[in-house]
């Protein structure tokens, strides 16, 4: 009898750190934008969760069009990363050589158009965001029933993951990139065009989001505010990493997806609370995050 | 200090001139809090409605709390919700559930949200540069759920109802809430007396030594401030402000939205700050006010007013980051210089 329980509960549990895997994946993409942004741009995208919606919506209008969630998944980010080209070469690039908080504060205001601006194209109330029917439904693996689009969730995310760290690591390119990081300077008196560079960082910062976006719209409502909720969300998985660190982004994700799951578990009322306080106490152990360096922040 | 005397004795005859210039500034300091509230007296004059000079009043103070953290301290906050939130919630519950006479609910209010932004103020200040906007937005994002969930003192997503205050006793006379004269001019009191607790605050040496953190934090700390207790003193301060704001909102409307303590109220007190000038002493109202119009004239045409106000910030940011009475201080000391 008590092993029988036992049984119920490991398997339980099981379910339920791999849902804050799904959860974590979510987090994940969130926060490798606002990171790849930040480290290159030394800008904090206060649109961020905002850009998440409108990716959601933009996932919504294509599928909408093309009846396929695949046609979704890949035309949405690149639609909403484009529109993140746009704002950085008139938005944001007329703010280079002032105070950091000065793109900070015009991302904020962004916010509100593109929420305004969702509210007039598709109305105040959620829209519902069908799980894709090939996705739909459970997988055995061995220890429990996981359903399939979450296992998928995080099928995506792995592989953006392993293509985002072959382009930084194994490309030319990714050179370049990880060297504009470290000294824009120089990298301009060698000859690159680092304003270029930096706005194809921004527009590729905002299409993960909006990736992220479509990902979670079949998993949590898709609503003009969700932006706001999300933005707090990923600010808190970013300063747990440590701004800046790609690695942080994607350990903080899991874990703050787990440690959310996981309350659920246990106290319900407090999973929403669970990772700021978490956050909380992170600060206090490590100000810089858990991968951050020391002293790094504009 | 040292070397300020020195250059001054050093200094030769004609250099006495650029002394005058701040004794000018000095003197017109010391009446900027009366010159405020006489403003401010016009203000039930001008606008179309009491409530709306209320709301002027209240926010406008919430957005001078604001200030005395990013205008003058140079540190930007996106969680002042909390505070606000807060003293308007402890001053509901004080009231509805224990009974509390409105002037000591107020002071629990206020009291309370600057025991949150002590304690906000200790995690977040050990944030560094930008991390400073997130750890707050995330922290008041903490106080927002709290307050969500613990519905039964809250009163959850449909806020805090169910106490209104009508008449408050002062001793022998009971000053009726509900006229609206009365209300303004009793809002206005606690306005005008934490304007001139301010301008005092800023005029004292704390006052200097946050605005050189602002201007050069490793300046200031080798000239021998203590950086960080200055830094989380002026944040506790700015709660205590943003604190009494929300107290007065929360007698102003006999109700306490949960909205109060979302990421849009935070968003609030940054853009009539920045709109209005963030840095001087009077630019906040002056924020609170065109914002509070703009919203009341656009609300009437479209439920969309807020594209307006993303658009007319993001100008703002682009092409008048100083704001306005900001950048009408700068013309009129340019043009004193001039002559």
């Amino acid at each position: 009898m008590t092993s029988a329980f036992a049984a119920l509960d490991l398997e339980l549990i099981a379910m339920q750190l791999f849902s804050g895997v799904a959860l974590g994946a979510v987090f994940v993409m969130l926060a490798l934008g606002l990171s790849i942004i930040f480290g290159m741009l030394g800008i904090v995208n206060f649109a961020h969760g905002n850009f998440f919606m409108v990716g959601a919506y933009a996932g919504v209008f294509v599928m909408e069009r093309t009846g396929s969630f695949w046609a979704a998944l890949l035309v949405g980010p690149l639609m909403v990363g484009a529109l993140g080209l746009l704002v950085e070469r008139f938005l944001i690039r007329p703010l280079a050589g002032r105070s950091p908080d000065d793109p900070l504060l015009l991302t904020f205001g962004l916010g509100y158009v593109l929420v305004e601006g969702v509210r007039i194209l598709f109305g105040s109330d959620g829209l519902p965001f069908a799980t894709p029917e090939e996705l739909s439904g459970v997988a055995d693996l061995g220890i429990g029933y996981f359903p399939i689009y979450r296992l998928f969730v995080v099928g995506v995310v792995a592989l953006v993951l392993v293509v985002l760290w072959y382009g930084l690591e194994r490309t030319r390119l990714g050179l370049i990139v990880r060297a504009g990081a470290r000294d824009p300077e120089i990298l301009r008196v060698l000859g690159i065009d680092i304003q270029r560079l930096w706005l194809w960082v921004f527009g590729l910062g905002i299409a993960l989001a909006a990736l992220g976006g479509v990902l979670a719209a079949p998993m949590r409502s898709v609503n003009p505010e969700m932006g706001n909720v999300v933005l707090g969300e990923a600010f808190a998985v970013t300063v747990i990493g440590g701004m800046g660190s790609l690695m942080g982004s994607v350990v903080a994700g899991l874990l703050v997806g787990i440690v959310v799951s996981m309350t659920a578990l246990v106290a319900p009322e407090m999973a929403s609370i669970a990772m700021f306080a978490f956050m909380a106490l992170v600060l206090l152990i490590r100000p810089q995050g858990l991968f951050g360096k020391p002293g790094l922040g504009v | 200090m040292q070397t300020l005397d020195q250059t001054v004795v050093d200094a030769p005859p004609g250099a006495v001139k650029p002394q005058r210039a701040p004794r000018v500034t000095a003197g017109f300091s010391r009446w900027r809090a009366p010159l405020s509230i006489l403003a401010l007296l016009t203000l039930p004059f001008l606008l179309p409605s009491q409530a709306l000079a209320v709301n002027v009043l209240i926010y406008g103070l919430y957005a001078v709390g604001y200030n005395l953290l990013y205008g003058y301290t140079g540190l930007l906050s996106f969680g002042h919700a909390a505070f606000f939130g807060t003293g308007a919630y402890v001053t509901g519950i004080a009231i509805g559930a224990y009974g509390l006479h409105p002037l000591l609910a107020m002071g629990l209010g206020t009291v309370a949200a600057s025991a949150l932004a002590l304690t906000v103020g200790a995690v977040s200040i050990r944030s560094r540069g930008i991390y400073f906007a997130m750890v707050t937005l995330a922290l008041a994002q903490l106080v927002y759920y709290a307050a969500l969930q613990a519905s039964s003192w809250t009163g959850g997503e449909n806020g805090l109802r169910g106490f209104t205050v009508s008449r408050i006793g002062l001793g022998p006379v009971s000053l009726d809430i509900l006229d609206p004269q009365v209300k303004y001019l009793f809002v206005l009191a606690f306005v005008g007396a934490a304007l001139a607790l301010i301008s005092r605050i800023l005029a004292s040496p704390f006052g200097a030594a946050i605005e050189a953190i602002r201007e050069n934090e490793t300046r200031a700390r080798a000239c021998g401030f203590d950086v960080e207790r200055s830094k989380l003193l002026a944040f506790v301060l700015s709660g205590l402000f943003c604190g009494l704001s929300g107290a007065l909102s929360a007698i102003h409307l006999s109700i306490v939205p949960l909205d109060s303590l979302a990421y849009h109220t935070s968003g609030m007190a940054v853009v009539m700050t920045l709109v209005g000038g963030a840095g001087t002493f009077f630019g906040p109202f002056v924020g609170a006010l065109v914002v509070l119009v703009l919203e009341d004239v656009f609300s009437l045409w479209t439920p969309h007013w807020q594209l307006a106000l993303g658009t007319v910030f993001i100008l703002f940011v682009l092409f008048l980051p100083r704001g306005l009475w900001g950048s009408a201080l700068e013309r009129l000391s340019f043009r004193r210089g001039q002559s």
